[in-house]
């Protein structure tokens, strides 16, 4: 650490400094211990989770992405040696934050079972066809306005196993970096009108109906490509922030 | 404007598929001067390991600084390649491993210091959300005992299960333990950010 350095970090820890404060998302993410869930029962914390200021960490992250991806990796049914079977769809939104800000510049990763239902994973023993087209994994970067776009299939409803007859509605899993530690979501997209989704836990353990809604994509017309794919439109929300002055005392 | 908060979903039995990337472990590039590993399992309420979860780190560089806009101290002049995140997905055995640099102590906005730490994100099937966890170090008693996250948990049995290890076996001193146990005896502590 050079002398210059040494001083803004003691100055940093005398006077007090501005830090913006991700809001909550209470009553939004589904609760950790959802029985009807079954691989929670194993899984879930059973202490309470003890509540943490944000401060320094958790209010930064990792911006990172745009080395990391290639206008390619947007498009799944492209670098394999033919085209896959299914539906081919366009996914296209934005990244907000609750204040209704873009989020740019944020990874977006997804990934996601073919159209027959199958996951190209060794795990996925469901006695559908693997398709040698299709690997299911995606990736881009929001632009300056937080906009994203994939072109993919449309994944088929598959079997589970966590009770009689249980079958998940097609779904597409999103993971996003967002701006900080704060703003860190991992989730599924949904399809409309889904006959599914009644029965389905992981998408009822969300408790709030119209947060259910939000991750249901609407179709638009407007991002359909006549004679090519049908678009669907979802827009991510991840938790806005507000400025929050601390004094030090004795200021 | 206020729009509603998209909610969480779990990343399920095959985030394998979209998510490890190869350097996904290496907050620095292997070989890099200083770096240490940081290494465990990661156990269910049986005991059992968690063969399909996913282990994300983000850290302070070694000046306790952060190469983001909001931290107010400004630009970082972290190490080269050092990226503050890191990710790894566990082996068929539960285990996770992270290759970095020690983080620096952090200034709080209120005037305290934050000792040397990690902030973690574990995801798996049967999470419906991550579960966010920190990491801390053996070796820094005196830092952590004024650590005020630390001080936030009043039972000391369940504080110690946020302080990393260090391997016994390791002259060097740069290979510590952090095992993760979602649910049970000896539970980590999880926080709500």
């Amino acid at each position: 650490m050079t002398g210059s350095d040494q001083r803004h970090a003691s100055a940093a820890e005398t006077v007090s400094f501005t830090l913006p404060r991700y809001v909550s998302a209470a009553g939004v993410h589904p609760p950790l211990d959802t029985q009807a869930y079954q691989s929670s029962r194993l899984r879930a914390p059973g202490q309470p989770l003890i509540p943490m200021t944000q401060r320094l960490t958790e209010i930064t992250g990792p911006v990172l992405g745009a080395g990391r991806v290639t206008a390619d990796d947007a498009d799944l049914t492209t670098g394999h040696a033919g085209e896959p079977l299914g539906e081919r769809i366009i996914v296209s939104g934005r990244v907000l934050d609750s204040d209704g800000r873009p989020v740019p510049d944020t990874l977006i990763e997804i990934w996601q079972a073919n159209a027959s239902g199958r996951y190209a994973h060794r795990v996925d023993d469901h006695p559908a066809p693997l398709d040698p087209n299709f690997t299911g994994e995606g990736r881009c970067v929001t632009d300056s306005l937080g906009r994203y776009q994939f072109v993919t299939i449309k994944p088929g409803a598959y079997p589970w196993r966590n009770h009689y007859n249980a079958w998940r509605p097609a779904h597409i899993h999103f993971s996003l970096l967002g701006r900080a530690f704060t703003q860190r979501l991992v989730t599924q997209m949904y399809f409309p009108a889904d006959p599914l989704f009644p029965l389905d836990p992981i998408f009822n353990s969300i408790p709030d109906p119209q947060a259910r809604a939000r991750l249901i994509a609407a179709f638009d017309i407007e991002l359909t490509q006549p004679d090519w794919a049908l678009g669907y439109r979802w827009d991510i929300v991840l938790r806005g922030r507000t400025a929050t002055v601390f004094e030090t005392p004795g200021n | 404007m206020s729009e509603g908060i998209t909610p969480s979903q779990t990343v399920g039995p095959f985030l394998a598929i979209g998510l490890p990337w190869p350097d996904g472990p290496f907050v620095v590039p292997a070989g890099t001067a200083g770096s240490i590993v940081i290494e465990g399992i990661v156990l269910d309420g049986a005991g059992q390991p968690v063969p399909d979860a996913l282990v994300e780190t983000w850290q302070a560089d070694p000046d306790g600084r952060f190469n983001h806009p909001d931290d107010p101290r400004g630009p970082a002049t972290a190490p080269d390649g050092f990226r503050g995140f890191g990710r790894s997905a566990t082996d068929p055995g539960g285990n996770y491993r992270i290759v970095t640099l020690r983080p620096g102590p952090l200034p709080c906005p209120d005037g305290g210091t934050e000792a040397p730490h990690l902030d973690v994100s574990v995801f798996a099937r049967g999470l419906l959300d991550r579960v966010v966890t920190r990491i801390y170090f053996c070796d820094e008693a005196d830092a952590n005992a004024a650590d005020p996250v630390l001080a936030s948990i009043a039972d000391p049995a369940r504080r110690a299960t946020l302080i990393a290890a260090q391997d016994p076996g390791d002259a060097a001193g740069g290979r510590f333990r952090f095992d993760i146990r979602l649910q049970g005896d000896g539970e980590t502590v999880f926080f709500d950010v």
